[in-house]
C-alpha cells in the first residue's frame, strides 16, 4: 500500500503549481456562467430591495383612498392606477412584496426544517423509525394541500403567521423524500463509516457529516419552495383566506376579483409581480442546481 | 393469422406466471390497505380539527337564530350527541362515515354526503380532462423536443415550463378570461351550461364542451410543463438506448421508432407522476373552480368555508383525500401492468 502511494505524491508534485478552487468558488463561477439564472438572481435582488426599501421612499398608504375607483394606469400621477376603492395601486403592490416575501420564505423555513429532520431521522436510523416517517410523509401527499390549508386558515384565523404555518405544513414532503435519498446513498460511504469508527455521536454524525453533503439537493428544492409558498399565499389570498390588515399581492388580487371583466389591470399587475418573482426564484433554482452538480452539466 | 395487438397481448400475458399474478394481487391488496389507514388518519385528523375548532353546532344554530338561551344551547348539545365522551363521538363519527354519512350541513339543511356527490361529476370532468389534454400535449412536446435537443421546440419546452411553474393558476385562468372571453369573446366566462337556453342531448353536451375549453386549459397549464420536462428526459434517454439504435438499423421509419417502440419506456415516468400530482391537480381544480365558477366542489368547499359549515369543508377534505388515494392506487396498478421489469419489487415505492 505505501509503495503505492509514493508515487502519486510524487505526482501531485510536480501538478501543486494547478490551484485548486474553494468548493464555493467554484459553485459561483459555475453559477455565473449560467445568464438566464445571473438574471433572475439581479431581477430577485431588485425586487427584495424594492419591497424592503420602497414603502420608505413611496410613502402613499396602499389603505388609504386616493382617486376614484379603477382609474386607468397612469391618470393623475398614479403610475399603475387606482382599485376598487380607489387605492394606489402601485402604492399595494411596493407594500404588498413584504408581506408576500414574508410568507414565502417562513413557510418555506418550516417545510425545510420538518422535511429535513423526517429525512435525516429517516435515512439515517433505517428500521422502524423510516417505516413510521415516511407513512407520516405519505399521509401528507394524499392529503389536497390547498384545501387542508383553506380549512386550517377558516378554522384558526387567517393572521400572516397562521397562514405561513398553513403553508409550510403541507409543503415539506418533497424535502424529505430527498433528503431521504441523500442520507441513504451518504450514509454507506468510506468518510461516514470512517467517522463512525472513529466514535462520533449519532447527532455529529447526522448534522455535521452527512448533512452537509447531502445539501446540494436540498437547497436547490428550498429555493424552489420559496416560490411555491408565494404561489400558494396568493392562491389563498384569491380565496378570500387572507389577513385583512396587511397587503400582499395575493390580496389585491383576491379584492379586485369581481371586477376583472371591466378593470382587468388590477388584476394583470399583482399577477405580474408573482410572475416575476417565482420565476426569477425558479431560474436561480435552476442555476444552483446546475452550479451544484457539476457531472449534471456535461451531459 | 391474429391481429397485431392480439399477437402483442399474447406475447404480454405469456410473460406472466400465475405466481405473478398472485404477487400482483397481494400487492394491490396491501396498497390498498395502507390506503385504508391512511384515510382512517384523515378521519382521525378531521375529528381533531372539528374539535379544535372554535365554535360547534349549537354556536351556528345560535347565531343562526341570533342568540339563543344557555338551556336550549345544552338541549341541541345534548341532541347531537356533543356531551357524550370524546371517544364515543369520535366511535359515531366513524361508524357514519362508514355508512357513508358525512355529517348534516346547517347551512345548505342537505346531508354533506348528497352535497358532495352532487358536485363530484363537474370536478371529476374537469379534472380528468385536464390530465388528459396536459399528458397529450406533454408526450408530444416532450417527444418533439427530444428528437432535436437544441431545436426551438427544445427551447419551447423548457421556457414552457419556466412559465408554466411561476404563473399562479388562477391569474393564468383570468388571463384567459380577459383574453378569449372578453377582448375576443369566442368562449363563455365561466360556470357549466349556459343556462339562458334549454338544451338537450347533443346540443347540451357540446354546450359543456365549450364551457370545459377555458378551464381545461387553465389547470392543464401548471401540469404540462412538468410532463414536457419529463417526457422529454426520458424520451433522449431512451432514443440513445441499445434497441432503439437496433429498430432504426432494421430500417424501420422514423415514425416507428419514435412512437411504437421508443415511446412506450419513455412514457413510465409520466405514468408515475401522473398519479403522484393528484393532490396538486385537486387543489389547482379549486382555484380554476372558483376563477370559472365551474360548479365543482372546489366551488362547494370555498362556499362552505365562508359560511363557516366545518361538517361540509371536513367532508370535501376527506372525499378529496379518497379520490387521491384511489388515483394513486390505480396509477401504481397501471405502473405495475405496463412495466413488467416491477412485476415482483416494491422498489418504485416513495
Amino acid at each position: 500500500m505505501i509503495e503505492d502511494a509514493q508515487p502519486q505524491r510524487s505526482l501531485r508534485r510536480e501538478n501543486a503549481t494547478v490551484q485548486v478552487e474553494h468548493p464555493l468558488v467554484e459553485t459561483a463561477r459555475m453559477f455565473a456562467t449560467n445568464y438566464a439564472a445571473v438574471a433572475g438572481l439581479a431581477t430577485l435582488f431588485v425586487i427584495i430591495v424594492v419591497s424592503l426599501a420602497g414603502p420608505l421612499f413611496y410613502q402613499t398608504d396602499p389603505f388609504e383612498m386616493v382617486w376614484a375607483p379603477f382609474s386607468p394606469p397612469g391618470v393623475k400621477g398614479f403610475l399603475l392606477g387606482t382599485d376598487y376603492l380607489g387605492r394606489d395601486l402601485l402604492a399595494q403592490i411596493i407594500h404588498g412584496g413584504r408581506a408576500t416575501l414574508a410568507v414565502g420564505c417562513s413557510a418555506a423555513l418550516l417545510s425545510a426544517v420538518i422535511g429535513i429532520t423526517f429525512g435525516a431521522l429517516s435515512g439515517f436510523y433505517r428500521g422502524w423509525v423510516e417505516e413510521v416517517l415516511m407513512r407520516i410523509t405519505e399521509f401528507f401527499q394524499v392529503l389536497p394541500t390547498l384545501l387542508f390549508s383553506m380549512v386550517l386558515v377558516a378554522l384558526f384565523g387567517a393572521s400572516l403567521p397562521m397562514i405561513a404555518f398553513a403553508i409550510g405544513i403541507v409543503s415539506w414532503t418533497a424535502v424529505a423524500r430527498i433528503t431521504r435519498a441523500e442520507f441513504l446513498k451518504i450514509r454507506e460511504l468510506e468518510y461516514v463509516i470512517a467517522s463512525r469508527s472513529s466514535g462520533a455521536k449519532n447527532f455529529n454524525l447526522i448534522f455535521r457529516v452527512i448533512l452537509p453533503n447531502a445539501l446540494p439537493p436540498i437547497i436547490v428544492q428550498a429555493a424552489l419552495l420559496v416560490g411555491f409558498a408565494i404561489l400558494f399565499e396568493a392562491g389563498l389570498s384569491f380565496l378570500g383566506l387572507s389577513d385583512p390588515n396587511v397587503m400582499s399581492w395575493g390580496a389585491i388580487m383576491g379584492n379586485n376579483r369581481p371586477y376583472i371583466l371591466m378593470h382587468g389591470f388590477t388584476i394583470v399587475y399583482p399577477g405580474l409581480a408573482i410572475f416575476i418573482t417565482v420565476l426569477s426564484i425558479s431560474l436561480i433554482g435552476d442555476g444552483l442546481n446546475d452550479a451544484l452538480n457539476p457531472k449534471l452539466r456535461k451531459r | 393469422m391474429p391481429a397485431a395487438w392480439q399477437q402483442a397481448f399474447l406475447l404480454y400475458v405469456q410473460y406472466f406466471t400465475v405466481k405473478d399474478v398472485m404477487q400482483f394481487l397481494l400487492i394491490t391488496l396491501k396498497r390498498a390497505g395502507f390506503g385504508l389507514v391512511l384515510l382512517i388518519a384523515v378521519l382521525v385528523l378531521n375529528f381533531v380539527l372539528m374539535h379544535l375548532a372554535p365554535g360547534d353546532v349549537a354556536d351556528t344554530i345560535a347565531q343562526d337564530a341570533g342568540g339563543l338561551d344557555a338551556e336550549v344551547m345544552a338541549q341541541i348539545r345534548k341532541d347531537y350527541g356533543l356531551d357524550l365522551p370524546l371517544w364515543h363521538q369520535m366511535m359515531k363519527y366513524f361508524s357514519g362515515v362508514a355508512r357513508l354519512d358525512l355529517g348534516y350541513s346547517f347551512y345548505y339543511n342537505q346531508p354533506v354526503t348528497t352535497l358532495i356527490l352532487e358536485k363530484v361529476p363537474a370536478t371529476l370532468l374537469l379534472v380528468i380532462s385536464a390530465q388528459i389534454v396536459s399528458i397529450f400535449l406533454g408526450v408530444m412536446f416532450g417527444v418533439i423536443a427530444a428528437r432535436k435537443p437544441n431545436g426551438i421546440t427544445s427551447h419551447f419546452v423548457t421556457m414552457l415550463s419556466l412559465v408554466g411553474y411561476a404563473a399562479p393558476v388562477f391569474w393564468t385562468g383570468i388571463m384567459l378570461i380577459i383574453l378569449f372571453a372578453s377582448i375576443v369573446p369566442i368562449f363563455p366566462i365561466g360556470n357549466m351550461v349556459d343556462v339562458s337556453i334549454e338544451r338537450e342531448g347533443f346540443a347540451y353536451i357540446m354546450d359543456v364542451l365549450h364551457h370545459l375549453v377555458l378551464p381545461t386549459i387553465a389547470l392543464s397549464s401548471i401540469f404540462l410543463a412538468l410532463y414536457s420536462r419529463l417526457a422529454r428526459a426520458s424520451m433522449m434517454d431512451v432514443l440513445g438506448s441499445d434497441y432503439v439504435r437496433t429498430a432504426q438499423a432494421k430500417g424501420l421509419s422514423e415514425f416507428q421508432v419514435v412512437f411504437k417502440h421508443a415511446l412506450r419506456n419513455a412514457l413510465l415516468p409520466v405514468v408515475t407522476t401522473a398519479g403522484l400530482v393528484f393532490s396538486g391537480i385537486v387543489s389547482g381544480a379549486v382555484l380554476v373552480e372558483s376563477v370559472f365558477s365551474w360548479p365543482g366542489l372546489g366551488t362547494l368547499a370555498i362556499q362552505a368555508i365562508i359560511a363557516r359549515d366545518t361538517p361540509t369543508i371536513l367532508g370535501i377534505l376527506f372525499f378529496s383525500s379518497l379520490v387521491v388515494v384511489a388515483a394513486n392506487l390505480v396509477t401504481d396498478m397501471v405502473y405495475r401492468i405496463i412495466d413488467p421489469r416491477i412485476k415482483t419489487s416494491e422498489g418504485s415505492q416513495v
